[in-house]
């Protein structure tokens, strides 16, 4: 496989801290990784850090071959990468309907059309006249799920998709994203919830202090416990 | 009323059910039917004082639409409209008194001073934008104020009453219903602005900025070019109220007439468009009308309504319009 994204030597941080330390990542064309790590080591960073929301000091980050590192976020965004990011972020005033015609403005060539993503999510075309602020979490989700596949995306960053959701919802979301999956998308998940990574990702890598400790496929990274226990700090 | 509240779910598709959609379309029909009727019953001065107001509703709508729709706060307006009013003088005493004609010039003026002073503010955001605006404000009144060639403090006068596609108007009424049809195509004009694709764009920069900019947008572009619409539409506001005075001065552009036009999006409700207008019409009635009967204290009463309208309805007069239909919906 080719590698859709491959970042190396990823230096980044804010006003003179460095919080990404040399991240060397790749994510392969139709494959979803991984990415894991305690709070605070730089998961987040280094997803606004390839979406160019965050000037990296130094390093390449390159999209199919085309360097990306220091373009402006539009020009990311131009060039095939879209992100949900943590926290939904979905415009609040407006509605269900706007928010995806907003996301389709812009539009790459592509499948995802906002009928396409109403029959991947029928809640979201239920619910295409309410604010984005009268959602429930998981209807947040899906609508900034949604709202990043109608930019087409080459490349689909997720940052931590279960982040304040009950389980029940995390299932939801975590079927839509499976459904993703097998439409042969590649993706970057951002993820706490080990379980939603494990069903979802084919590789995992975990990241500590700024770089990556540990690449792997899914299931060796799952059966070796003590492994995992010392990377992450959990069982 | 409460029981019926938690009996929710509510219905989801039908929160802009036909109902209240109808009812707008009969209050649109009933306020434009008073407009255009007010000339048949009201004496000349209230009439010239709604001309006034009509020219000084375009300004505010401009005030709004970087404001309310784009949220872009501004003090830098009022220049633009004495632009535009300025510009209309000019036409009308060295070239035509057409309306038409000073209208178009006047809206060219407004858009090329905007265009000359905005790439410079739109880089900012929030209060120093605001400051900006504020700077460019007071550079505009300063070079009006001084440059003799427009009259300096003394202001523009010698405008001729204008005429209308070849026809004079013999009336204050007459005037009153140019500057109406010209006031109420701008704000259609605007208002189609604000519900077309660039219109949501400029609400998605409103609420997430950096969102937009992952979502492909540059909004760097389309807040100039709001702010280039807006320069345009003040300044066919400046012309409306330079057709109705016939007469320009420096305080036509003043602070204070920036600081009015702010203060009347907030009481009307920013970001609806027709809430600040109505917000103009009131603001404006307080300044010149009611102010003779409280003794000339008519910016004390402006303090005291806007501070009620901050603590009572904080989302202006158009948001009393808001809460009633959710009412009605529950």
């Amino acid at each position: 496989m080719t590698d859709l994204l491959a970042v190396s030597g990823l230096r980044a941080g804010y006003a003179g801290t460095t919080v990404l330390d040399g991240v060397d990542l790749t994510v392969p064309a139709g494959a979803v990784v991984a990415l894991l790590g305690r709070n605070g080591v730089g998961k987040t960073t280094f997803v606004h850090t390839v979406m160019g929301m965050l000037r990296p000091y130094s390093g390449s980050i390159r999209l199919d071959g085309r360097e990306l590192a220091g373009a402006a976020a539009h020009a990311v965004a131009r060039a095939g990468v879209a992100i949900v990011p943590q926290g939904r972020r979905v415009f609040a005033p407006l509605t269900v309907e706007e928010n995806l015609r907003i996301a389709a403005g812009r539009r790459r060539r592509g499948p995802w059309t906002v009928d396409r993503v109403y029959e991947l999510m029928p809640r979201l075309a239920e619910r295409r006249a309410n604010r984005g602020d009268q959602l429930s979490g998981g209807e947040q989700q899906m609508l900034a799920i949604g709202r990043a596949l109608l930019r087409n995306p080459r490349l689909l960053l997720l940052d931590e998709p279960s982040d304040g959701l009950a389980p029940a919802v995390v299932g939801q979301i975590a079927e839509v994203l499976e459904r993703l999956r097998g439409d042969g998308i590649s993706a970057l998940l951002v993820e706490q919830d080990l379980r939603l990574a494990f069903r979802l990702a084919d590789e995992v890598a975990v990241m500590r202090k700024g770089r990556i400790a540990h690449r792997g496929p899914t299931a060796e990274f799952r059966s070796d416990r003590d492994r995992a226990r010392a990377l992450l700090g959990v069982g | 009323m409460t029981m019926l509240q938690t009996s929710a779910p509510a219905p989801t598709g039908t929160v802009r059910g036909p109902r209240p959609a109808r009812r707008g379309a009969v209050i649109a029909t009933a306020v434009g039917v008073l407009l255009v009727a007010a000339p048949l019953v009201l004496g000349a001065y209230p009439v010239s004082m709604m001309t006034r107001m009509l020219a000084f509703a375009v300004l505010v709508l401009s005030v709004d639409l970087l404001t309310g729709v784009t949220g872009m706060p501004t003090l830098g307006q009022a220049a633009y409209f004495g632009v535009g009013a300025y510009t209309a003088a000019l036409v009308g005493v060295h070239v035509t008194s057409d309306g038409a004609v000073q209208a178009a010039a006047a809206l060219a003026a407004g858009l090329v001073a905007a265009a000359a002073t905005g790439w410079v503010a739109v880089r900012a955001r929030g209060i120093v934008f605001l400051m900006l605006t504020l700077a460019i404000g007071e550079s505009v009144h300063q070079l009006a104020d001084t440059w003799s060639a427009v009259g300096g403090s003394n202001g523009l006068a010698g405008m001729p009453p204008i005429s209308v596609f070849g026809a004079a108007l013999p009336a204050a009424g007459f005037v009153y219903w140019w500057v109406l049809a010209v006031a109420a195509l701008v704000f259609a004009a605007v208002a189609l602005v604000a519900r077309s694709p660039y219109g949501r764009t400029l609400r998605g920069i409103r609420d997430n900025e950096a969102r937009m900019r992952a979502l492909g947008y540059r909004p760097a572009l389309a807040r100039f070019g709001v702010y280039c619409l807006a320069g345009a539409v003040a300044g066919v506001g400046g012309a409306l109220w330079a057709a109705q005075a016939r007469f320009v001065s420096p305080g036509d552009l003043g602070f204070e007439v920036a600081a009015l036009a702010l203060l009347s999006v907030v009481i009307g409700g920013s970001g609806s468009l027709w809430g600040p207008c109505l917000g103009a019409a009131l603001v404006l009635l307080v300044r010149d009308s009611l102010s003779a009967y409280v003794g000339g204290h008519g910016a004390l009463v402006l303090g005291v309504v806007f501070v009620a309208v901050v603590f009572l309805m904080p989302r202006g007069l158009a948001g009393l319009a808001r809460s009633r239909r959710k009412e009605v919906r529950s």
